[in-house]
Formats: C-alpha cells, sequence, structure tokens
C-alpha cells in the first residue's frame, strides 16, 4: 500500500498506521468528518436491525409446520399469459442499483464543485428510489389482490406474509426516508446552500459537500440491505 | 503517601519515568504536543429560555434533563416495589391489591429500573454531561442530534407512565414481556398497556441511537490537543464501550418489540405457536416463542453491561481521586473493560437453561458466562489494589465507593452459581435470583451513582452537598440494602419462587413469613431513606456551602473549566491541552498531590510520573 493523504493528513500505511492512529490524540480516524463517521456507526447498528429481521425469518421459515409458498410462482408476473418468474424484481432491484449508480456520481461531481450535474444527479437518484418504492406498492397490491395477508395466505405458511411484509415494509421505509433526504438535498443543491455556507433550517449548522457523501452512505446501505432481502425473499 | 511509609524504590511502578531536570537541560520537546487537528467547532448559542433550558442543545443541560427524567421514573419504580413489598410483608394491609396489579407492579419496576431508570441515567445522564468534559470537546458533536435524543426518551416515557392509566392498566406480563401470554386475553394489560410499552420501547430506542451516535464520535473524534485514547478517564472508557454494546443490542430489542407488535395488532404469528384456550383453537400457529426469548436476551444480556461498565468507569475515577493514588493497573482496567463488553454477547442463553433448548447450548453458555468472570475480578483486584496504601479520605463518595465493591463482589459470587447449568436449574425463578441481580445490577450500581451524584454535585451546581445527611444516607442504605436481599438467598434456597403474588397454603406460607415481613420493613426503610438525598439536594441550592473550583483536587478536565458550574462551550477561550493521564495523584517529587492533566512536563522536574 501506498502513502496516502487525506485532507493534509499522512497516513501510515497497515497495521502499524492503524495502531499509530488508534493511539493518537484528538481523532482516531484521520480526517474523517464527523457526520460521516456518524452514518458509519450508524449504518452498523442497522446492520444489527436487519440482521435480527433476517435471522428470524430463517428461523421462522425453518420451523413452521406447513410448507412454505413456492416462491418462484409466488412472485412471478403474468407476460401474455405466462408466468414470468422474478421479472418485476429484476426490474426493481435494477433500478435500485442504477439509482446508487447517479449516486456515486453526484458524489464526484459534489467534491468537484460542479453544483449543476451533481443536484441533477441527486434527482435522478430520488427518482430512481421512487420508482422503486412504487414497484413496490405495485408487487404489495398484487400479493394483497391474491389473498397474501400479515396472518395468512392461501398458498402455504402464514408466516410468509407476516415476514415479508415486515422486512419488505422495513426496508421500503428505509428507501423512502432516504427519497425524502435525496429530494431536500436536490432543493440544497440547486439553491447553492453548501455555496453560501447557509445555516440549516432546524439544525442551524453551515451544510458541505460532504453531507451528499454521508447520504450516499446511507442510500449504498439500503441498496446492499435489498441485496439480502432480494436472495433471502426471491431465491431461496 | 502517608507519612508513615517510607517511599522506597523498590515500590514504584516499573513503567514510571523520571523526568531528571539535571540543571536546567530539559529537552523543550517533551512538552510537545501535536497541533490541533481538527476546526474549532460551531456552536449554537441559545437565544431564549425556551432554547436555553427546554430545547436545549448544550450537552450539560441535556444531561441534567435525562437524569431528572430518569431519578422520576426511578421514583415511581420505587413506589412500585413499596407497593410489592407491602403485598408480600403484609398482605392483610394491602387489600386493595389485586394478583393483576401486582403483576403489573413487578413488570414496570423491573422495566422502569432496567432501562428508564439506570440505562438512561447512567448513559443519558452521566453520559451527556461528563463526555464533553472530560475529552475536552466544547459539546458534543451534534447538539441538534443530542436534544432530539432526549426528547425522544422523554416522549417513551410518557408513552410508558400513560400506560397505567389506559384501559386494563399497563403490562402485567414480567418486564421480560414473555410470548405467548404477554398478548393473550387473561394477562393484565394485554390490550393497550402491553402495546404502549412495545411503542415506548421502539421510541426509547431511537432516541438512544442518537444519543449514543453522539457519545462515541465525540468520544473517537473529537478529543482535545494530548487526549489519547490512552489518557482518558476510566469513566469515559465505561460509557464509550457500554454505548458500543447499547447500539450493537438494543437493535434486537427493536425487533422482538417491532415482531410482538405485528403479532398483537395483525395477529401475525411471530412467537406465537398453536394455543388452545378453553378447548378452542385461536387464530395463532407456527410461530415459536423461543426465538422472542433469544431476541430478547441478546438484548438483555449486554444490557446488564450497559450499566454495570458505566459504573465500573465512575467508580474508579472516584476511587482514585479520594484515595489519592492512582489507579492500579490502568491498561488493565480498559482492556477488562472492553474485553467484558465483547464477552458479554456470547452469553445471553444463560438466562435461557430452563427454557427447552439444546442442552449443548446451556453447556457453551456457561463456559462464555464463567469467563466474564475473569475479567471482572480483575477489576475487583485492581480496585483493591488502588485502595491500597492510600491517602484515603473516608468521605461520603469513598463510602459508596466501597459499598459498591462488596456488594458488587457479593452478588458477583451468587452470579457464579447461577451461571452453571446444574446449579441454576432448581434456583430458577426462586428469590435467589432477584437477590443476585438486584445486589449487581440494583444496588451496585445506584452505590455508583450516589457516589457519583455527591461527587459531581459541586461542578453541576457549584455549591457543595451535606456530609453528615449524605452518611446518614449511605449507612441507611447500604445496611438496608443488605437486609433486603441477604435474607432473599435464603428465601430463595428454600424454593420461595418469585412473582408470586402470595403463597397460598403452601409450606412457604409459613415458613417464609417472618422473613418477608422484615424485607418489607427494611424496603420502606431504604426507599424513604432516598429522599434525604433529594432532600439534601434542595438545601443545598438554598443554602448550601459554595464550593470552590475543584474541591476534591481531582486531576481530569472538566474540573478544569473556565467557570464552574462550566458555560455552554466549557473551556473559555481555549480548549486545554492535555500531557498526562488523569490519574497522576501522590507523585514521588511533585509539590502538591495532584497534577492536573494539563500540566506541562517541564513544569513537574524531578518527579516520578506514570508514562503514559
Amino acid at each position: 500500500m501506498s502513502e496516502q493523504k487525506i485532507d493534509g493528513f499522512e497516513l501510515k500505511p497497515g497495521f502499524k498506521g492503524m495502531a499509530s492512529d488508534t493511539g493518537s490524540d484528538q481523532t482516531m480516524f484521520k480526517g474523517v468528518h464527523w457526520g460521516k463517521a456518524m452514518m458509519w456507526i450508524f449504518l452498523l447498528s442497522d446492520t444489527f436491525v436487519f440482521s435480527c429481521f433476517l435471522i428470524s425469518y430463517m428461523k421462522g421459515r425453518g420451523s413452521t409446520i406447513v410448507d412454505w409458498p413456492n416462491t418462484s410462482e409466488v412472485f412471478s408476473l403474468h407476460v401474455g399469459g405466462v408466468p414470468v418468474p422474478l421479472l418485476l424484481i429484476a426490474i426493481m432491484t435494477f433500478v435500485l442499483i442504477t439509482s446508487s449508480g447517479t449516486m456515486a456520481l453526484a458524489v464526484k461531481y459534489g467534491y468537484e464543485k460542479n453544483r449543476k450535474m451533481c443536484g441533477w444527479l441527486i434527482f435522478a437518484t430520488a427518482i430512481g428510489g421512487l420508482t422503486f418504492v412504487g414497484m413496490q406498492v405495485f408487487e404489495w397490491s398484487k400479493l394483497i389482490h391474491e389473498g397474501v395477508r400479515p396472518w395468512g395466505n392461501p398458498f402455504g405458511a402464514a408466516q410468509f406474509g407476516s415476514f415479508f411484509f415486515m422486512i419488505t415494509g422495513f426496508h421500503g421505509f428505509h428507501v423512502s426516508i432516504g427519497v425524502i433526504f435525496l429530494f431536500i438535498y436536490t432543493y440544497k443543491v440547486f439553491a447553492g446552500h453548501y455555496e453560501s455556507k447557509k445555516r440549516g433550517w432546524f439544525t442551524k449548522m453551515k451544510g458541505d459537500y460532504v453531507e451528499i457523501e454521508i447520504l450516499g452512505l446511507y442510500w449504498h446501505f439500503v441498496d446492499l440491505v435489498w441485496v439480502f432481502i432480494f436472495a433471502f425473499f426471491y431465491l431461496w | 503517601m502517608s507519612d508513615e511509609y517510607d517511599n522506597n524504590k523498590s515500590y514504584q511502578a516499573q513503567s514510571s519515568e523520571v523526568l531528571d531536570g539535571s540543571a536546567g537541560s530539559i529537552n523543550p520537546d517533551i512538552d510537545y504536543v501535536r497541533p490541533a487537528e481538527i476546526p474549532e467547532q460551531d456552536l449554537y448559542h441559545a437565544h431564549s429560555f425556551i432554547e436555553k433550558w427546554v430545547f436545549c442543545q448544550d450537552a450539560k443541560v441535556i444531561g441534567v434533563q435525562y437524569f431528572l427524567t430518569a431519578a422520576f421514573t426511578g421514583i415511581i419504580g420505587l413506589i412500585l416495589s413499596w407497593l410489592m413489598r407491602l403485598q408480600l410483608g403484609f398482605p392483610e394491609l394491602a387489600g386493595f391489591m389485586t394478583a393483576e396489579h401486582y403483576y403489573q407492579f413487578v413488570t414496570m419496576h423491573g422495566m422502569i429500573m432496567v432501562v428508564y431508570f439506570l440505562t438512561a441515567l447512567f448513559l443519558g445522564g452521566f453520559g451527556n454531561y461528563l463526555i464533553p468534559l472530560m475529552v475536552g470537546a466544547r459539546d458534543m458533536v451534534f447538539p441538534y442530534v443530542n436534544m432530539l435524543s432526549f426528547w425522544m426518551f422523554f416522549v417513551a416515557v410518557m408513552v410508558l407512565m400513560a400506560s397505567f392509566f389506559v384501559p386494563g392498566g399497563p403490562t402485567g406480563a414480567g418486564w421480560t414481556l414473555y410470548p405467548p401470554q404477554t398478548i393473550l386475553e387473561g394477562t393484565p394489560g394485554s390490550g393497550t398497556g402491553i402495546l404502549l410499552m412495545l411503542i415506548s420501547l421502539s421510541l426509547f430506542v431511537i432516541g438512544f441511537t442518537m444519543g449514543g451516535l453522539n457519545y462515541m464520535i465525540t468520544i473517537l473524534q473529537a478529543r482535545t490537543r494530548g487526549m489519547t485514547l490512552m489518557r482518558m478517564p476510566l469513566t469515559v472508557w465505561g460509557i464509550f464501550t457500554a454505548t458500543v454494546l447499547a447500539m450493537l443490542a438494543f437493535p434486537a430489542l427493536l425487533v422482538s418489540a417491532i415482531m410482538m407488535t405485528l403479532d398483537k395488532v395483525l395477529q401475525t404469528s411471530f412467537f406465537m405457536p398453536t394455543i388452545l384456550k378453553a378447548g378452542e383453537v385461536l387464530e395463532y400457529g407456527g410461530g415459536s416463542p423461543i426465538l422472542f426469548q433469544h431476541l430478547f436476551w441478546f438484548f438483555g444480556h449486554p444490557e446488564v453491561y450497559i450499566v454495570a461498565l458505566p459504573a465500573f468507569g465512575i467508580v474508579s475515577d472516584l476511587i482514585s481521586v479520594h484515595a489519592r493514588k492512582n489507579i492500579f493497573g490502568y491498561r488493565m482496567m480498559v482492556w477488562a473493560i472492553v474485553g467484558i463488553g465483547g464477552l458479554s454477547f456470547f452469553v445471553w442463553a444463560h438466562h435461557m437453561y430452563v427454557s427447552g433448548m439444546n442442552p449443548w447450548f446451556g453447556f457453551f453458555f456457561a463456559t462464555t458466562t464463567l469467563i466474564i468472570a475473569v475479567p471482572t475480578a480483575m477489576k475487583v483486584y485492581n480496585w483493591i489494589l488502588t485502595l491500597w496504601r492510600g491517602n484515603i479520605r473516608i468521605n461520603t463518595v469513598m463510602l459508596w465507593c466501597l459499598g459498591f465493591i462488596v456488594t458488587f463482589v457479593n452478588g458477583g459470587i451468587t452470579g457464579i452459581f447461577l451461571g452453571n447449568v446444574s446449579v441454576d436449574v432448581p434456583l430458577s425463578d426462586t428469590y435467589f435470583v432477584i437477590a443476585h441481580f438486584h445486589m449487581v445490577m440494583g444496588i451496585a450500581p445506584l452505590m455508583v451513582i450516589m457516589g457519583a451524584v455527591y461527587h459531581w454535585f459541586p461542578l453541576v451546581a457549584g455549591k457543595m452537598l451535606n456530609e453528615t445527611l449524605g452518611k446518614w444516607h449511605f449507612w441507611i442504605t447500604f445496611l438496608g440494602a443488605y437486609s433486603i436481599y441477604f435474607p432473599m438467598h435464603y428465601l430463595g434456597f428454600i424454593g420461595v419462587p418469585r412473582r408470586y403474588f402470595e403463597m397460598y397454603d403452601s409450606p412457604y406460607m409459613t415458613s417464609a413469613v417472618g422473613m418477608n415481613e422484615f424485607i418489607s420493613i427494611a424496603a420502606f426503610i431504604v426507599g424513604a431513606a432516598q429522599f434525604i438525598l433529594v432532600f439534601n439536594i434542595i438545601k443545598t441550592l438554598k443554602t448550601g456551602k459554595k464550593a470552590e473550583q475543584n474541591p476534591w483536587k481531582a486531576n481530569s478536565l472538566e474540573w478544569y473549566t473556565s467557570t464552574v458550574p462550566p458555560e455552554h462551550g466549557n473551556f473559555g477561550d481555549r480548549l486545554p491541552v492535555v500531557h498526562r493521564w488523569p490519574y497522576d495523584f501522590s507523585v514521588p517529587g511533585a509539590k502538591e498531590d495532584f497534577i492536573p492533566q494539563t500540566t506541562a512536563p517541564s513544569e513537574v522536574a524531578h518527579t516520578e510520573v506514570e508514562k503514559t
């Protein structure tokens, strides 16, 4: 590993470098913005939330007395009378992963102070997130229409609906929160709040383009969680 | 060092470093501290009464708010325990109380004391007040989020208290809230009561997460110049590790609360097996009650250490200051705190030996449980070695610390009994368990809280609490607490089951009745004695002696603020620069018996200080 520089900090490579950072005064993660460190730790905590959900799901699915519904049938879409498994989910996953890409580009343009590009890319990310939530609403209403309920369903074990609605709902809630913040940040970027150092509405703190990266961390996390949910619900 | 002892070379620690300033040849570099990495914090100063005292962003005010709210819930918990003891000791006087009431009081007492009192008081109260001061920061790193954290906690408390007034009353399922009975009809408060409890817990977790992020980032990323991790007071280490535990353990509580809410509201069957009620099969089926127990105790056991670790840290500092001696084995203490924290995630199923899980699990969890005794015992030895040959001031603070050590050892030893499966099984659900956990995580942390209140009150309020009242408070509480919990061990041995409203016609009806009366009387007295502190605080605020700056002659940064009590921003124009650990007491060769953390090495030449 070569010597790296973050905002003027000489970082020594390898384990020795980590030990010297840990043993030093003032900061443990040299040059890392407070908000960014906070988001990483929040995401660690949130990882435990989703892990608890998914482990409960594994336990619940593994110990039901009634058979689990056949997911490739339940989740299939009928295109021209032919059931296509995983079609909707594939599109949803594609949209969400793409929005992660636009988010990463927004961070890049933000740091380059390219305000217009950054704003449009955050906006695109928000639209991607909104599309995802919209498709999730479509999927939920389709399943509800077919008789799937949190307390039971015609296809098999009652826990299928319980876990599905709870976990995808919790994930969808995360996406929705992210979308709200994406729209707020779109506004802030286009209005130039980060250039004029305008103080925030609630926190009264000055903003910076690093906030885009912090929101980006959250957004990538939500994507990553979706990959696990995708694997556990749709492929298992 | 006291005068009787000759300060012999052979007693000195090996890591100590002689600062030899022979004939002005002090190397100027020994005072070097790395330049500031982080820019001055942008602080929002309050402009109105509401911003200053209600929706305040200053961590110190938030700390006091947390403290008072938690103390309020603690008093509610205390009153509930009085009502329980009234029923157990003098049932003829408690005619107004039904069995349902009793279960509700048991449940609410447990939940309030563990979560809303102890956790909030240590992390929210002491954490907010002390972390920025002790690491030399102007405030928490996200003051606005910190404020939200307190108000979220406040709402959680209000929701919890509201459950006393809804139809059916609060939940009476025991503080562990085990399904399926928690949400089934017949359990007190199975309607709105349990729902409010679950909502309140979820709000608490959300509020705590906001606070916890602040505590962690302030400690990791906002220390002052010269403040390395290994120069932090052990209080900060204890609170930090407890916060890490909480950030990783509360998710399990949140998830189990959400799942149980759905079981209750939407009739899902996450935790609900097929249930026959009066010959009828209920709607539920296929769920796993044991899953709830695993989730709950994955939160529940770290929770014990979320309460205990800040207490360990605080008591280390108090003992060191009031014995005028450096803490013995500082690094060992730090690693013990971190080690206990790590191990606490691998012991949860020792709460479930009788749940019917695989016996091999019990073997594994008994082993990990007993391993925790190793770092814990190290800490106890270190406290005692800190006292050894120290210049001990027997004041109120020290009395509480000594009380803590004794109580903690007592509760810890019964923990070794209960950690072994074969001993635990017959003792399960008896008063022995009650005695154990009240000693180890009730009375012991409470003693630390009391000691900490007497220690830091001069900083918070600028006035000294009355020592005489403090000593009365201590002796009544200490002797009284032993009168309550010591006999309970014997009740446990003869097999008296816990959580029973009355003993009906069992043999315990006759054999335990005298002891129960004695315990109840002691409980009334100890409870009443806590109001000595309330009286002491009110009296001191009105007429108390004004405290000088740093009345205990301590070294850590919170005593070196620009004003007492510290104002917003803590340290005036310039942040302090730290040169040493906070435990340089009675240093051989030094003019005074303490060297503040801010003293530069060149100022204390010819002394022998620990290399930190």
